[in-house]
């Protein structure tokens, strides 16, 4: 993080409400260290598994957790989240389910900041303000809904009090859009580190560095990087630039490359996912050191 | 033929959609963050192409000298003594270069993408119609082009891959999802997240991110115009009724459109039943469906109860598509469109009726509008008037009635 870049975090006014998503970015931020934010898709390969890797990730060092909605048409991802869904989809994974994940984790867990990822049709067909009152009472903190851009946002804004509105920021947006996005985003700044869908290729450092500087200068909220981070270096690389780290595709990957010729989870299954996240984040707490 | 796009009227039916792309609640801008800046670009540059009487002017001379237009408006003399009620005319789109009236906006479309500075036209096709449209305009602009097809479509379809081809186009087959045409959309919304600086995704039907829904329609109510005067000229009224199969429903929207504010003429699209709406197996998204979020707009879509897109079903490769265009959902709700639906076996039957009556093949799409002109023509005055847009040709389809018939080609 450059000096001006951390002196105007430093400056920002605290938030008016504290949620769980700017709580933990406050705890990280006196700690100095950035966010690790692991994806998992809700019913990959099955509910249990799926369940059994949510409720681990917290203790293999994940400090925010996107859990992703399955959709049958994902237009923004690749084939890695895309097959993830399809897996999902056929375990019977649904917006209701996922809500039942996070009332499932909530008991044990009242600080891990969860985000729902996912497309807008899920939730109407849910009903928006039906849905955003079920989210909030589960114990959903956020919500990234990749097909909804700022100029559509009053699909849920009504409903949506008490959940943070994540909004993407991409390369593309920082051509005059980023007072468009910002207006009404809450939470954090998922900034899109490529042009194109996830997990095909990665960002490069230097993109990232001229990039999240022009971000953090029209905005007080944290800064998480996803889309083309992979590997622990990646995710060091992030948080040394942004605030937080989003992996999502490389331990979709890795759940996969578990799976048995059907498809379904085997005894390796967690352990390797959340192996994964560990070494993540080591990654991702080393990078600021020396 | 040399006028600027029409403007419409004030408190006219024929002015959506709304700065926020919507035609009532329908429509909108539902794309990811990523491709807002290309969407505002097209729109942008549609707005201005469609006030320049140059623009205008170019595309007017490739519609008479390269599609052979005005394609002719047909008095079915031996279909109409058949059906014994109202005088049926036929529109003639299946005339048109490539066979449908797919190629009016993917001319317009590609000479917009020129006007942009864009060096690489993609496109996604279902039954290939649209595919080899977009692959001959690239042809004769010299663009390089990439259509995207479900690889159950490429299967199916083998001619039109091989058209595609022919003309210089590179088809990728599309394996995600169900790999049919809602996938080779997403694929193509994939590709052009991808490579938004250089590359113009040719849409190919009313649907889509605004402004594509108003742009395609305007590029193809020439149809409508046409209707219009050649329904004066020869009759010196507007017709009674008119009728237009509906997938995605650029053809129906075209020749709907100009005649929106004649409340007199009465307008009925006609979805695709399949195995019949009751039977889940269709692609008639207002009768068998409800309205939702898909490829960039909110519309009546196919759907189950948890928001996940269900597939259609129909004989004809271009209906089958589980939305409609959000300008259809709205003239839905407001009641001035009727949407109906027909059968696979009722276009089936309207297929080889019109093939023995009239010596025209029609596609298996606007067999399901002429399946509801049999069951509608019979009930009106001989003195009505009802006319069918018969929006492409059905050489395409001879394989797939064959096999329905069971015979082998």
């Amino acid at each position: 993080m450059s000096a001006a870049a951390a002196e105007a975090q430093a400056q920002a006014p605290a938030r008016s409400r504290t949620g769980r998503i700017a709580a933990r970015f406050a705890t990280l931020r006196a700690e100095g260290r950035g966010a690790l934010m692991p994806f998992l898709e809700a019913y990959d390969p099955d509910p249990a598994t799926s369940m059994a890797i949510l409720r681990g990730m917290p203790g293999a060092g994940a400090d925010l957790i996107e859990i992703g909605v399955p959709f049958t048409d994902p237009a923004a991802d690749g084939p890695t989240v895309q097959k993830a869904g399809q897996r999902a989809l056929k375990a019977g994974g649904t917006l209701a389910g996922a809500l039942a994940m996070v009332r499932d984790f909530r008991r044990d867990d009242d600080e891990t900041p969860l985000v729902l990822m996912g497309y807008l049709n899920p939730i109407l067909a849910y009903g928006a303000e039906r849905f955003c009152c079920d989210a909030r009472e589960s114990g959903v903190d956020g919500l990234i809904v990749v097909d909804m851009p700022p100029e559509e946002a009053e699909e849920l804004r009504p409903y949506a009090q008490g959940l943070d509105m994540v909004r993407l920021v991409a390369p593309t947006s920082l051509q005059g859009r980023l007072p468009v996005v910002l207006d009404g985003a809450g939470g954090f700044i998922y900034y899109v580190a490529i042009t194109g869908i996830t997990g095909t290729r990665s960002a490069e450092v230097q993109d990232l560095e001229k990039a999240i500087p022009i971000v953090r200068a029209a905005t007080d909220l944290p800064i998480a990087i996803g889309f083309g981070v992979r590997t622990p270096a990646q995710a060091a690389d992030a948080v040394r630039v942004a605030d937080g780290a989003v992996v999502a595709s490389s331990l979709i990957e890795i759940l996969a490359g578990t799976l048995d010729e059907a498809g379904r989870a085997t005894s390796g299954t967690v352990r390797a996912v959340l192996d994964g996240v560990r070494a993540l984040a080591e990654g991702v707490r080393g990078a600021r050191e020396g | 033929m040399n006028k600027p796009l029409p403007t419409p009227l004030p408190n006219s039916l024929r002015q959506g959609p709304d700065v926020r792309g919507r035609f009532g609640d329908f429509g909108g801008r539902f794309v990811a963050e990523t491709l807002m800046p290309n969407i505002v670009e097209v729109q942008e540059a549609y707005d201005a192409a469609r006030k320049d009487p140059e623009f205008d002017k170019e595309w007017r001379r490739l519609l008479k000298d390269y599609v052979g237009r005005p394609s002719p408006l047909w008095f079915a003399e031996r279909l109409t003594n058949h059906l014994g009620g109202a005088k049926v005319y036929l529109k003639r789109e299946e005339l048109n270069h490539t066979g449908a009236h797919k190629i009016n906006a993917v001319l317009a479309q590609i000479m917009l993408a020129k006007r942009m500075g864009k060096t690489r036209i993609i496109a996604e096709t279902g039954a290939g119609q649209h595919g080899v449209a977009t692959a001959t305009a690239c042809a004769l602009f010299d663009l390089p082009c990439t259509v995207f097809m479900g690889a159950t479509d490429v299967e199916r379809q083998k001619p039109n891959v091989f058209r595609m081809k022919l003309l210089g186009a590179e088809v990728n087959a599309v394996t995600s999802g169900a790999a049919t045409l809602k996938d080779a959309m997403n694929e193509a919304l994939r590709y052009w997240v991808a490579n938004v600086h250089d590359t113009y995704y040719c849409i190919g039907t009313v649907a889509g991110p605004a402004p594509y829904p108003q742009m395609v329609r305007d590029f193809q109510c020439v149809i409508g115009e046409e209707t219009k005067e050649q329904c004066l000229a020869i009759e010196g009224r507007l017709p009674d009724v008119v009728v237009c199969a509906v997938g995605g429903g650029s053809s129906a929207m075209g020749i709907f459109h100009p005649f929106l504010d004649d409340a007199e003429v009465k307008l009925v699209g006609v979805e695709a039943a399949g195995h019949g709406i009751e039977s889940g197996q269709h692609a008639a998204a207002i009768n068998g469906g409800r309205p939702g979020v898909l490829h960039g707009n909110k519309t009546y879509l196919l759907q189950d109860r948890h928001g996940q897109i269900t597939e259609a079903h129909s004989i004809s490769a271009g209906l089958d598509y589980p939305g409609i265009g959000p300008e259809h959902s709205w003239l839905h709700e407001i009641g001035r469109v009727e949407y109906t639906a027909a059968t696979d076996d009722e276009a089936l039957s309207a297929f080889m009726l019109c093939s023995k009556l009239e010596g025209i093949i029609p596609a298996l799409e606007s067999a399901h509008g002429l399946a509801e002109v049999i069951k509608r023509a019979p009930e009106m005055g001989k003195d009505e008037i009802i006319v069918l847009n018969l929006s492409g040709r059905g050489d395409k389809d001879i394989f797939t009635v064959a096999h329905h018939l069971g015979e082998a080609l």
